[in-house]
């Protein structure tokens, strides 16, 4: 049965370093599973995402580490294996895409397939252009195309020569939500029936919401978490994370005492002398944190509110409310500077203006406390 | 008019003879990552900077009866390879080498790295990559090197006077029977071929303009 799961998988274990533009060298080194399906790799740009990506399809070279996929050992450094890009049958989009501009779409899509019969070539181009809606396209170039449908050949020129894993480095950027939906749902019909791993490299929280299945947090080189969409980004560990992740309200914080009996600590806000109650992280009294809030996560009350299990209720005073569609944004001063997300209507039930004076309204397990 | 002839049969040599050599070559100077690599841009580019008359003497010396050159061309061919033919076109690939090369390394580097990716993820090697993709989107370049390497050899002096001499119908080019021609006080005639080079210069270049700034062009920019 292990023979069976392996066989699809993608397995990698690297370690590279890298010079990146500043100073400080930056040192890649995560260890990651991929089984059939999409997996999302997640984090904010220069986490190592793409170079990892890089190192699976053999554009770079680890310094040490094994990759293994579809039961094939691409990289070992032990063994010193090396297998180049050329021989890997790894798929992989760009984000530029890198579609050739002197070729037709269908000479793109044809790239790949060279020890073919020119009648087979055909027909399994035709038929992944199909799949991929984009047949009527054929003879056209890259520059005659629009740009959701450049994705869609991109992917088509990918998947056609049968890879055994399909790396996407943000192949869907700059879509709307609608075409990167219909984009999505052609490529798992796809992936139903040759069911193999997908790497999917995003650095946006909506992306990851749309996709689902499994997240691997990536930050400044490491994997931070790994697991479903919710696990992993509704309670962030990093600072980077979090911002990407969509936390409004990162507060630095002194951690002035630890119950670890209620597995809480209390931190004090910035300089100011407002102090609340957040879950225990790796931290010791004096030292300093983050703390990361969603802004939608606070509640602002008119009054001071009482019988609450909420265990941090705030004094303060809105600075700004500013409208964004359907939701208003609010800036609370309470001390320090909070990001306050309410709906229109609370807006007029409670008349709320800046100004006013209000509370502000924080469960324990809405801050969670970064590195 | 022999000499006319003449010229452009040693042009047109050369400037196939630099495409073929001159592709591997810009091939390595464009995408190799070696640290000494300057230094052979600067051999590359020499010609551009030396007098010809260097250029041709230390030809010319490779090529005699005792140079290296000689002596392996006289035990091949069983005649030297000094003042012939053979020899001009030898000193001009020499002469024109940047001007082949230099286009066609600015024209390799200018296609974008990430289309070599897609190529080598989807199965090619270096040689296909190169064909496929490297070559179709370098034309721009490969014209502008053929035809600035014909112009250049066709208006080549120094290093024809030094290694070839002056021989009628083998090695006496234009630009040696315009000099050859004024020495001898016939303006008139030096006049006529001066003017039939300067046309075809004023040809060629345009062609190269023409190429570049895209007037012509085997696909849509965009």
């Amino acid at each position: 049965m292990a023979g069976e799961v392996n066989a699809t998988m993608l397995t990698a274990r690297i370690r590279k370093k890298l010079r990146s533009a500043g100073a400080s060298s930056f040192v890649l080194d995560v260890s990651i599973e991929a089984s059939p399906g999409i997996t999302i790799l997640f984090g904010a740009s220069g986490a190592g995402k793409s170079t990892l990506l890089d190192c699976v399809a053999g554009l770079a070279q680890p310094d040490e580490g094994r990759i293994v996929s579809g039961g094939d050992v691409l990289f070992d450094s032990a063994r010193g294996i090396y297998v180049p890009a050329p021989k890997r049958r790894t798929a992989y989009v760009f984000q530029t895409l890198a579609l050739f501009p002197h070729l037709s779409a269908e000479d793109n899509v044809a790239y790949g397939l060279r020890n073919l019969p020119e009648l087979e070539k055909r027909e399994r181009v035709g038929a992944i252009l199909k799949a991929f809606h984009v047949e009527k396209l054929r003879k056209q170039r890259p520059g005659e195309i629009s740009g959701g449908e450049k994705q869609r050949i991109a992917l088509a020129r990918s998947l056609v020569t049968e890879p055994r894993v399909l790396l996407l480095d943000e192949p869907l950027t700059g879509l709307d939500a609608e075409l990167k939906a219909a984009i999505v749902d052609d490529l798992r019909a796809w992936n139903a029936a040759k069911g193999i791993p997908i790497l999917y490299v995003t650095h946006s929280r909506e992306e990851v919401d749309a996709l689902g299945e499994r997240v691997i947090a990536l930050d400044n080189g490491r994997v931070v978490s790994a697991g479903a969409p919710m696990e992993v980004l509704n309670a962030p560990r990093r600072k980077k994370l979090a911002q990407a992740a969509g936390f409004e309200n990162l507060l630095s914080a002194t951690v002035l005492e630890l119950r670890e009996a209620d597995g809480v600590m209390r931190v004090r806000l910035g300089e100011s002398a407002c102090e609340i109650e957040v879950p225990l992280g790796y931290a010791a009294a004096g030292s300093r944190v983050q703390v990361a809030v969603r802004a939608g996560d606070i509640l602002l009350a008119t009054e001071r509110p009482h019988g609450l299990s909420a265990r941090n209720v705030m004094e303060g005073r809105i600075v700004s409310l500013e409208q964004r569609g359907t939701m208003v944004i609010a800036r609370v001063d309470g001390g320090v500077s909070f990001v306050v997300h309410i709906t229109p209507g609370a807006v007029r039930a409670l008349e709320l203006t800046a100004g006013r004076h209000v509370w502000l309204v924080l469960k324990t397990h809405s801050c969670h406390p970064v590195d | 008019m022999e000499a006319l002839w003449l010229s452009m049969k040693l042009a047109a040599c050369v400037a196939a003879i630099l495409l073929v050599i001159g592709m591997p070559a810009a091939y390595w100077l464009a995408y190799s990552s070696w640290r000494g690599k300057f230094l052979l841009e600067s051999v590359v580019a020499l010609p551009l900077v030396l007098p010809p008359t260097v250029l041709g003497f230390y030809a010319l010396v490779a090529m005699g009866p005792r140079g290296p050159l000689g002596k392996l061309w006289v035990t091949l061919f069983g005649h030297g390879l000094a003042f012939t033919f053979s020899g001009l076109i030898l000193a001009s690939v020499l002469y024109s080498f940047p001007f082949a090369v230099q286009p066609l390394v600015a024209s390799f580097e200018g296609v974008d790295r990430k289309l070599l990716d897609a190529s080598a993820v989807l199965g090619a090697g270096g040689l296909r990559t190169f064909w496929r993709v490297i070559l179709p989107l370098s034309l721009p370049g490969v014209v502008t090197a053929a035809v600035l390497s014909f112009a250049h050899t066709l208006g080549e002096f120094g290093v024809v006077l030094m290694v070839g001499g002056n021989l009628a119908g083998v090695t006496r080019t234009v630009s040696i029977d315009i000099y050859d021609r004024v020495q001898s006080l016939e303006y008139g005639e030096a006049n006529r071929m001066a003017l039939v080079l300067l046309v075809i210069s004023f040809a060629v270049l345009s062609v190269v303009y023409a190429v570049n700034r895209r007037v012509w062009t085997p696909w849509p920019a965009k």
